[in-house]
């Protein structure tokens, strides 16, 4: 849920545009990390551990902590508290230490 | 050439003053900072600051951030975004990711204000999405506006867990409960009072024994703890709740400090293992100082007069502003002075004096 | 005496030693400020705030404020610059039958002039029906609303906030 208006900080800015989450298309605003969007829109499984196929989701929000990390635009392990959202980008669910092209810059 | 280059790594409240106070003195200086945005935990601090007009007090952090970043930028220091700090070598060479790929430089002086990362509790259930840092919360709230959770409980009742609590209230959550371990609340009490006046129960003296729910937090059960907090059986308690944050204290990053060769030591009262440095922040390898919540963790007022005082002396060090830099030292020392006074901040003053007291008594050995 | 660390709620026997709250004689004489700061902490902008010079901070930055109620008119101007927002203001015999009591309220919604409001104590638990007398937010306040409403007598001294949420015309 998006914080609108605030007694401090005023209203905030509208989403502006779009990233996939799962394929499905979701809001976000330019600029703010990919886990803001998907908090926003409700998302609060962000990955599965390797292990015991546990949930996790955003803990720290400051990139520390690893466990926001999701496959975004074919790459796992990308710490989506602290990458910022581009147009149209590919966010995917992870599952264990994630499919895709890890050798990707 | 980079003739008297200071190095600051972290751009938080510390090293932005410090490069601030660096750069007014004549060193050339660079400002590194991992993040996409500079001002660390700044920017989220929407509350008005405690303090006297020195301290900027009555001002929000997030203001007194801009002023920090106008000054910094007033004051041309190249300030690099988006560049992680890989590590540091006991001869002030910094090695940093960038654009073009992994670079290192050679400083003169390093000055790491990296700052401190959030403790956290570990229960049944803490896994689970919706347990969080307060500081994930303020992040999502304050910085990007949005609200993680709707029914909050709140771990820890020091200033963090109650300033957090109540910009969750300003930002539209509910706080169900703020649980403290501790038989007394640890923060200020004009804070708790805020809390009370929006009617927010406080539990002192408990704990959050276990959280569940279908893939999410549900449910939150609390516990009560004895004296020694031992969990006190039949005293459980269960609350619907969506979000659980743990506001359970900070410990400094001092990891580039520990690669400087810069001798630590245990401080309890300060978070934990912190370099140990003398009253001009220098750390026992020379070309380093620290500033902030590195050195130990307090406030972003300390930290920011602690950034002045890492920024004024290392240029001082190099011969640069040295007719002002004793006057200016001893402005900053009385400012965090009187910051570290009353009965809450007297600890913390001990612990420094006892720190800088430790980095001689090392030094004589 | 219990300590506020235990509870978060200044009770009336802490109150009525601090020397930012004045005694109820003052109370009876017009509008007052009262500080409720029971802590020393560093912090000091009430002082500056007052225009009158009724606000001291002594010695250093970590004494409770001390009010001297006979230099204060209660014009209000601290109520929005304490960070622990902690400062009230209180007129009590604004009617035969009514007080004012002004606190600072940083939530929304905000109330409007004339809505019928749930009134609370330092607890956040209902006390009365009040009516907003008086909505402030100028710039300088930096978005600390300082809210007055009107209240039956016997509440001034507990009247402190109004419970969040919707509010009736």
């Amino acid at each position: 849920m998006r914080v609108e208006n605030h007694p401090i900080l005023g209203e905030s800015r509208q989403p502006d545009t779009y990233i996939y989450f799962d394929g499905k298309k979701i809001p976000a605003v330019t600029g703010e990390p990919v886990a803001a969007a998907l908090v926003a829109a409700g998302v609060r499984t962000f990955r599965y551990t390797a292990k015991k196929n546990q949930p996790r989701s955003l803990f720290c929000g400051i990139g520390r902590c690893n466990d926001c990390k999701m496959v975004v635009d074919g790459v796992p392990n990308v710490r989506t508290c602290v990458t910022p959202v581009r147009e149209g980008m590919d966010v995917r669910t992870q599952h264990g230490l994630g499919e895709g092209d890890v050798t990707h810059e | 050439m980079n003739k008297n280059l200071i190095v600051i790594v972290g751009a938080g409240p510390a090293g932005l003053s410090a490069a601030i106070q660096a750069a007014g003195a004549g060193a050339k200086v660079m400002l590194i900072d991992e993040n996409q945005k500079p001002g660390g935990q700044l920017f989220k601090q929407i509350h008005k600051f405690f303090g006297s007009r020195a301290h900027k007090a009555g001002v929000r952090g997030v203001d007194i951030g801009r002023q920090l970043l106008a000054e910094t930028e007033s004051k041309g220091v190249e300030v690099h975004l988006g560049y992680p700090v890989y590590g540091v070598y006991p001869d002030g060479r910094v090695v940093y990711g960038s654009a073009e790929g992994v670079r290192s430089i050679q400083a003169d002086r390093v000055i790491l204000a990296t700052g401190a990362i959030e403790n956290n509790l570990c229960f049944e259930g803490s896994t689970l999405p919706g347990v969080m840092t307060a500081g994930a919360a303020q992040t999502m709230i304050n910085e990007h506006r949005v609200l993680p959770g709707k029914n909050v409980v709140m771990i820890g009742s020091g200033n963090v867990g109650l300033i957090i609590s109540y910009q969750l209230m300003q930002a539209g959550a509910t706080v169900q409960a703020l649980v403290e371990a501790a038989p007394a609340i640890g923060g200020y009490a004009v804070h708790a009072a805020k809390l009370k006046r929006s009617a927010v129960p406080i539990y002192l003296s408990h704990t959050v024994n276990r959280v569940w729910g279908d893939g999410k937090v549900e449910k939150v059960e609390l516990i009560a703890l004895d004296e020694h907090f031992n969990k006190i059986d039949g005293t459980e308690k269960v609350l619907d709740a969506d979000t659980v944050c743990m506001a359970v204290g900070l410990t400094p990053m001092v990891e580039l400090a520990s690669l400087a060769g810069c001798r630590l030591a245990e401080n309890g009262t300060m978070g934990g293992l912190i370099p140990l440095h003398d009253e001009n922040m220098r750390t026992s390898n020379p070309i380093y100082y620290v500033a902030g919540d590195i050195a130990g963790v307090e406030e972003a007022s300390t930290a920011i007069e602690e950034g002045r005082l890492a920024g004024i002396a290392a240029a001082e060090s190099l011969g640069l502003g040295t007719a002002e830099a004793q006057e200016k030292k001893q402005a900053v020392r009385e400012n965090l002075a009187a910051l570290r006074s009353g009965a809450f901040g007297q600890r913390r003053f001990q612990a420094k004096e006892e720190i800088v007291k430790e980095f001689y008594r090392e030094a004589e050995v | 005496m219990k300590d506020v660390k235990y509870s978060g709620v200044l009770d009336q026997e802490l109150l009525a030693s601090l020397p930012g709250v004045p005694d109820a004689a003052r109370l009876e004489l017009g509008p007052v400020a009262c500080i409720e700061c029971a802590q020393e902490i560093p912090c000091n902008p009430c002082k500056e705030a007052c225009p009158r010079g009724a606000i001291t901070v002594e010695p250093g930055l970590t004494a409770l404020p001390h009010l001297d109620a006979s230099k204060c008119n209660g014009c209000g101007l601290c109520i929005a610059r304490c960070p622990g927002l902690s400062i009230f203001n209180v007129h009590k015999n604004y009617t035969e039958t009514t007080s004012l009591v002004s606190f600072p309220y940083e939530y929304l919604p905000q109330p409007k002039q004339g809505d019928q409001v749930r009134c609370a104590g330092r607890d956040g638990l209902f006390l009365t029906m009040g009516t907003v007398h008086k909505v402030l937010s100028p710039a300088a306040y930096d978005h600390t609303t300082v809210v007055t409403v009107e209240v039956p007598k016997e509440y001034c001294m507990s009247v402190r906030t109004i419970q969040r949420g919707g509010f009736d015309k």
